[in-house]
């Protein structure tokens, strides 16, 4: 692997998806976005639902939405373990927003602790992928 | 003996039974690969996921506050089974050697004064399991590879499984199911989901990684955290990855089963023949005798 790159990664418990090396990564962390440089401290980090952009030189070279998950950082390596995962450019505005609608329903009508959690969740995916498209 | 027509009727009922069992050999080697190419697909996400758990677990180890998914509940009064068998049949020896462990086990946990829970995946499990334990299964859930297994199904099993973890209805869980090895040898496994034990692997994984210097990981936000949001993942994961090798087992387990009968068809027509012919010429000779001392006599 040359000097310089981060070995980005992007898999799913379905397959791997994304396997590259790359300039920089930028993953929305729990506590805010950070970039991964080469020779970056070794860190484990939840992901909160949001955009992962892929640098290549000084430009962004893809754009991939996922719904939250996990990154193990190491000084030549990117991991991210996300459960769902989309290139931004196939995210159809309209369908989220209409997700969003349909989870703000769901957490109307939950009962249960579990459907409030998971519709909560559902519409933090939603709100996320509508600005990742905006 | 069997008369002629007899014997036409069963060769033709065996060639197509033939017919089938070979046509069920060649779905089930099909959807094998397909099984296989699947299980491989979801390894990566597996590994990494059992390494960050592995330094995690590692380095909360001891400490108080780990979670208890990680440390278990204290007790170990109630047992939840989580039995993975296949919904259909004719795949050779495949659900039964499950269930048998399933019942071995369950038979273990009760005598050792346990309760035990036990939740069904597939039809055939809980067909077998129904018989001695119809009051232990607490649910069954059917057609999980239908079309085809989504990693949403085993994420499903493993919130109920943690729902009821966190309601103190279950303090231990385990899950039984076939490990594939190859086409003619699947091996039944347990394997405990509940608390979370770090696999040798990892462990093989930590020391083959300290080659490139043992990682210290900082860890954001911290610890107990990221362990919170990590063990359910990992269940779903470990769940998944237990249902994937079962569907793999169930049509290696069925090709075999499938090869031999469509062999053994092909034996049974062989012999089948061999008496149609005998018998044929042995009315032959008869019809001949007979028209002979017929003539002889007049």
């Amino acid at each position: 692997m040359p000097e310089n790159k981060v070995e980005f990664e992007l898999v799913s418990p379905e397959k791997l998806l994304v396997s590259k090396d790359t300039d920089m990564v930028v993953v929305p962390g729990e506590e805010g976005d950070f970039g991964v440089l080469p020779r970056h401290a070794p860190m484990i980090s939840t992901v909160r639902p949001g955009v992962i952009s892929i640098y290549e030189g000084k430009t962004v070279a893809e754009r991939i939405f996922i719904a939250g998950g996990v990154a193990e950082v190491t000084p030549t390596r990117c991991t991210v373990l996300a459960e769902q995962a989309q290139p931004v450019s196939e995210i159809d505005p309209a369908a989220a927003r209409q997700s969003l609608q349909d989870a703000k329903e769901d957490l109307a009508d939950a009962k249960t602790d579990g459907e409030r959690k998971a519709a909560e969740r559902q519409i933090a995916v939603s709100n996320a992928m509508i600005q990742a498209t905006a | 003996m069997a008369s002629l027509k007899d014997l036409r009727n069963r060769i033709s009922s065996v060639k197509s039974t033939q017919k089938i069992t070979s046509a069920m050999k060649m779905v089930a080697a099909a959807k094998l690969r397909r099984a296989q190419e699947q299980a491989e697909a979801s390894r990566p996400y597996a590994e990494r996921m059992d390494r960050m758990l592995g330094s995690l677990a590692a380095s909360v180890a001891g400490k108080a506050g780990a979670p208890a998914l990680l440390a278990g509940s204290g007790k170990d009064d109630v047992h939840l089974i989580i039995v993975g068998t296949a919904d259909r049949g004719l795949c050779g020896g495949f659900n039964s050697s499950i269930a048998r462990e399933g019942r071995r086990q369950i038979t273990a946990l009760q005598a050792a004064g346990k309760t035990v829970k036990v939740l069904c995946v597939g039809r055939k499990g809980r067909d077998q399991l129904r018989r001695d334990f119809a009051d232990v299964i607490i649910d069954t859930v059917e057609d999980i590879a239908k079309p085809a297994l989504k990693f949403d199904s085993a994420h499903e099993i493993s919130e109920r499984v943690i729902a009821m973890f966190e309601a103190g209805e279950i303090d231990v869980c385990t899950i039984v199911y076939a490990e594939f090895k190859s086409v003619i040898s699947q091996i039944v496994t347990t394997q405990q989901l509940i608390p979370f034990v770090a696999s040798a692997k990892a462990d093989d994984d930590a020391t083959a990684g300290a080659g490139d210097e043992k990682l210290v990981y900082d860890y954001e936000p911290e610890e107990e955290k990221i362990l919170a949001d990590l063990l359910p993942r990992n269940l779903a994961v470990q769940i998944f990855k237990a249902l994937l090798e079962n569907n793999a087992s169930e049509q290696g387990a069925r090709m075999s089963a499938m090869d031999s009968a469509t062999r053994n068809a092909g034996d049974m027509i062989n012999n089948l023949n061999r008496v149609y012919n005998r018998t044929r010429q042995a009315v032959i000779t008869n019809e001949l005798i007979e028209i002979i001392s017929a003539k002889e006599a007049m």
